[in-house]
């Protein structure tokens, strides 16, 4: 076990958030055709109260922290967020579509000690990118911001969402990080919007093309360990849990509300109204994902795939209970394996049904 | 440099933060990733640039941990080369700009 596994395994069982997502504002400058936020501010946190915010999380034990949104350089006072965080001494991560950062940003990011910058590019071309984002010439200043933050000696990674209108150009942007000397991710997961709107859904990949992302190992390592058969759980494995989300890791909303993971919108509370350890310590949701170990499991406790599968509970709670399962990651288990789950086998299915909803997040309503 | 002397102050590039009596610290630099057990935290917790290496031993570490003092001076100045080392304290003979403390 890694070092960075060892903290992470104490962390968790300790009950203390190692990590934490902070959406500092869900305004963008893009319009991505599969965005689920909506972009209009209704009281986002004021500079003041996410400065608390910091503190209380510094105090709190959180070590990694995530700026995301919506469009980070949307807020004027961004810097001066991030220069707090780093006086906190937070390892501070960043998640932008770029297209805001020019020589004197990627400076800044530079002297700040930003330990990686993620940037949105959903295709090496720039007519399928810009029509992506509805920004006309988002391509070509995306690409600028990160030769600008290559040139600082910044670690970028691209994250390249995949959809059908994209789904022939990740070996090409795969191509482009090589060349400007980047990370590179992908991701095939569309979600519903947040007024639960599902229509953005029709842009997710059929299941069927997932065996290709898959069995490249490029993407996934080693094919063999990666698609290998599941194992049997052992009695230790029953008695694990999911994941992270609610154990030691959470995610903030601009507006101070708090849930397990950004995939979980479960609310568990307000920090404009209760301070964040009263949350993450007492709130009874908090408590009860945090009670759920792979015995608890309703399907998959006793599926071949529990060990394996990437089950996010999040997911499983927008299908309808966190105990239950989630068909989104059957599907990825069954296109990993080739091997059916047991959500599968109780449905009478060979193959998974098909599109699912997957995620919506709704800001929890403020007291008058 | 007489070890009187040395001053240590953390590095404004690093990261850092305390679970359960130890500090997790990690370089953005090279990503870096280290744990420090309890009496390296005292050390690193000391680092505000203005109190000698020599001081912080005396007060910090042989008061809390009941170490001998010459041994724990020769301890703590190694452990502070290493860390020197990899970008996580900076080291003077004069006093240094002291980093955020947490």
């Amino acid at each position: 076990m890694s070092l960075m596994s060892e903290v992470g395994q104490k962390a968790f069982n300790l009950g203390v958030p190692l990590a934490v997502h902070l959406d500092v504002t869900y305004r963008c400058n893009e319009r991505c055709v599969h965005c689920y936020l909506d972009h209009d501010d209704h009281g986002e946190m004021t500079t003041a109260e996410i400065k608390d915010v910091l503190d209380q999380l510094a105090e709190a034990g959180v070590f990694f922290l995530t700026f995301s949104g919506g469009e980070v350089f949307m807020r004027r006072d961004f810097f001066e967020l991030v220069e707090h965080a780093r006086r906190l001494m937070f390892n501070v991560k960043i998640k932008t579509n770029a297209v805001m950062i020019h020589e004197e940003e990627a400076r800044r990011l530079r002297a700040l000690d930003i330990d990686t910058i993620q940037i949105s590019v959903y295709s090496h071309r720039p007519e399928v990118h810009d029509a992506i984002t509805k920004l006309p010439h988002s391509f070509e200043r995306t690409i600028k911001a990160i030769r600008f933050l290559r040139e600082q000696g910044l670690r970028v990674t691209i994250a390249n969402v995949m959809m059908t209108v994209n789904s022939s150009d990740h070996l090409g942007v795969q191509k482009l990080a090589a060349e400007l000397g980047v990370h590179y991710t992908l991701d095939p997961t569309i979600t519903p919007m947040m007024d639960g709107d599902t229509s953005v859904l029709a842009l997710r990949i059929p299941g069927e093309d997932l065996p290709e992302i898959f069995h490249n190992p490029a993407l996934v390592g080693s094919q063999e360990e990666f698609c290998a058969p599941p194992q049997p759980p052992s009695e230790e494995d029953l008695e694990g849990y999911s994941c992270s989300a609610g154990h030691s890791f959470c995610y903030i909303s601009p507006y101070g509300d708090v849930f397990p993971c950004v995939q979980f919108p479960l609310p568990t509370g307000n920090i404009r109204q209760q301070k964040f350890l009263d949350v993450w310590n007492l709130s009874p949701q908090m408590k009860e994902v945090r009670s759920i170990q792979a015995k608890d499991l309703t399907v998959c406790s006793s599926c071949s795939h529990v060990t394996s599968c990437t089950r996010c509970p999040g997911l499983a709670y927008v299908e309808g209970s966190m105990r239950g399962p989630s068909t989104a990651d059957c599907e990825k288990s069954f296109y990993r394996t080739g091997v059916p789950t047991a959500n599968m086998l109780r449905q009478g299915l060979s193959k998974p049904p098909g599109r699912v909803p997957l995620i919506q997040i709704r800001p929890i309503a403020m007291p008058a | 440099m007489p070890e009187d002397c040395i001053y240590i102050a953390r590095s404004s590039a690093i990261a850092a933060r305390a679970l359960a009596g130890e500090m997790m610290v990690m370089n953005s630099a090279n990503s870096t990733f280290f744990t420090l057990n309890e009496v390296a935290t005292a050390i690193f917790q000391a680092a505000d640039g203005h109190t000698p290496l020599r001081e912080i031993v005396r007060n910090q570490i042989c008061e809390q941990f009941d170490v001998d003092p010459e041994q724990a001076q020769a301890d703590a100045e190694q452990f502070v080369a290493e860390l020197a080392a990899h970008g996580i304290l900076l080291v003077s003979n004069q006093p240094l700009a002291a980093e955020t403390t947490r």
